[in-house]
């Protein structure tokens, strides 16, 4: 190669490829299951610790996914009354509770225009079984109020096939507004008490207004109720990810 | 003495008949209410008979779901379920559409036949 007046150039590396490591983005991605961070207070933290041996034993030996308040379950338990002893259940996943091993999700479903609803134990050994059926966050961590949204929001097909998903890193978020039966609710969701950000209000002004009286802006900024776990998280993280590769 | 709040069934509930019986699905002016609990305590949870008052008639029933969270892995339904029986257990209607708890098949021996009309089971 000549350079414009006829000198050789000084050799000039290629530009180096770029490698897109798709494992290692996988790994950054980390989920660490909120059943495993302990709650704020006086307990030993031994108790969690031993708590976390016992929940990591179970993950070893059945899997339970990566799953958020959204996501549409299928979950099969050995029951001894049901015909082949197996129960399968197809459900939304309306709220994640409890710390440790008793953690616990509420799948919800409509069949024949009944609205059922059940609460599983993540840990218990009758459950045989937990797949995700379609990967979906929606804008609330808490879908309660689907039990005052029209029964379409919560029907679900229990022969539902499994959505196929590529493994990218990003969760989609389900941007819907979901339509209310007319009042009375179980609960008055328009109060900002729950920030729901899921509901498409069709009330009028004067009541929002209402029921912004009961806000309490003052509740974000109060430290003494600050509860930061992102350092506590990344230790559990450690540990559990070490734990579960050996 | 005050006793606490009960969200299963109990005297005066209004309860909603789920099998095809003409008498749960004929329509009356007074939803069909609960006005004696066969137990103990008052209160009636799945499995337990109960006394119905529809229609002006008194009519036993089996309550299949109620809206009370009860143990877990087992469900809940958003109405308070009922199947009219007679007195010696013969479920009054042919089919029974909506869903019913497999907890009931525990006491198999007195509910056989209103388990055998059910179609769904959850």
């Amino acid at each position: 190669r000549t350079n414009s007046d006829g000198k050789p150039a000084k050799f000039q590396p290629p530009p180096k490829p770029i490698i897109i490591d798709k494992q290692k983005q996988r790994e950054e991605r980390r989920f660490l299951s909120p059943e495993f961070i302990p709650p704020r207070g006086r307990t030993d933290p031994l108790k969690f610790y031993i708590e976390r041996k016992d929940m990591i034993q179970r993950r070893k030996v059945f899997n339970i996914p990566e799953f958020y308040v959204g996501h549409i379950l299928a979950v099969t338990t050995a029951d001894p009354y049901a015909n082949e002893k197996a129960n399968r259940f197809v459900g939304i996943c309306i709220q994640r509770g409890g710390k440790g091993l008793g953690a616990t999700f509420v799948l919800r479903n409509v069949i024949e225009d009944q609205g059922v609803e059940i609460c599983y134990e993540l840990y218990n050994p009758r459950i045989q079984a937990i797949e995700v059926l379609k990967l979906e966050k929606r804008l609330d961590d808490n879908l309660m109020y689907l039990r005052d949204a029209l029964p379409e929001y919560s029907t679900f097909d229990m022969n539902m096939k499994p959505v196929s998903r590529l493994d990218h890193e990003e969760i989609p978020v389900n941007k819907l507004q979901v339509r209310m039966k007319p009042k009375p609710w179980s609960k008055r969701w328009e109060r900002p008490k729950y920030n729901i950000k899921g509901i498409k209000f069709e009330l009028p002004e004067k009541i929002m207004k209402e029921a912004q009286k009961w806000s309490q802006p003052w509740l974000e900024f109060d430290m003494l109720r600050e509860y930061d776990t992102s350092k506590i998280e990344e230790k559990i993280w450690k540990e559990v990810s070490e734990e579960l590769k050996k | 003495s005050i006793t606490g709040a009960c969200r299963a069934i109990q005297k005066l509930t209004r309860v909603r008949v789920v099998d095809n019986s003409a008498l749960g699905n004929t329509p009356y002016h007074r939803p069909p209410k609960c006005i004696h609990v066969y137990n103990k305590t008052g209160v009636g949870k799945v499995g337990d008979t109960i006394l119905l008052a529809i229609k002006g008639e008194k009519k036993k029933a089996l309550i299949v779901g109620h809206k009370m969270p009860g143990p877990t892995m087992t469900p809940r339904f958003d109405s308070n379920n009922v199947v009219l029986i007679e007195d010696n257990g013969n479920p009054v209607g042919t089919r029974i559409k909506t869903p019913i708890p497999y907890i009931l098949r525990r006491k198999e021996g007195e509910f056989s036949k209103v388990l055998a009309i059910a179609r769904n089971f959850v």
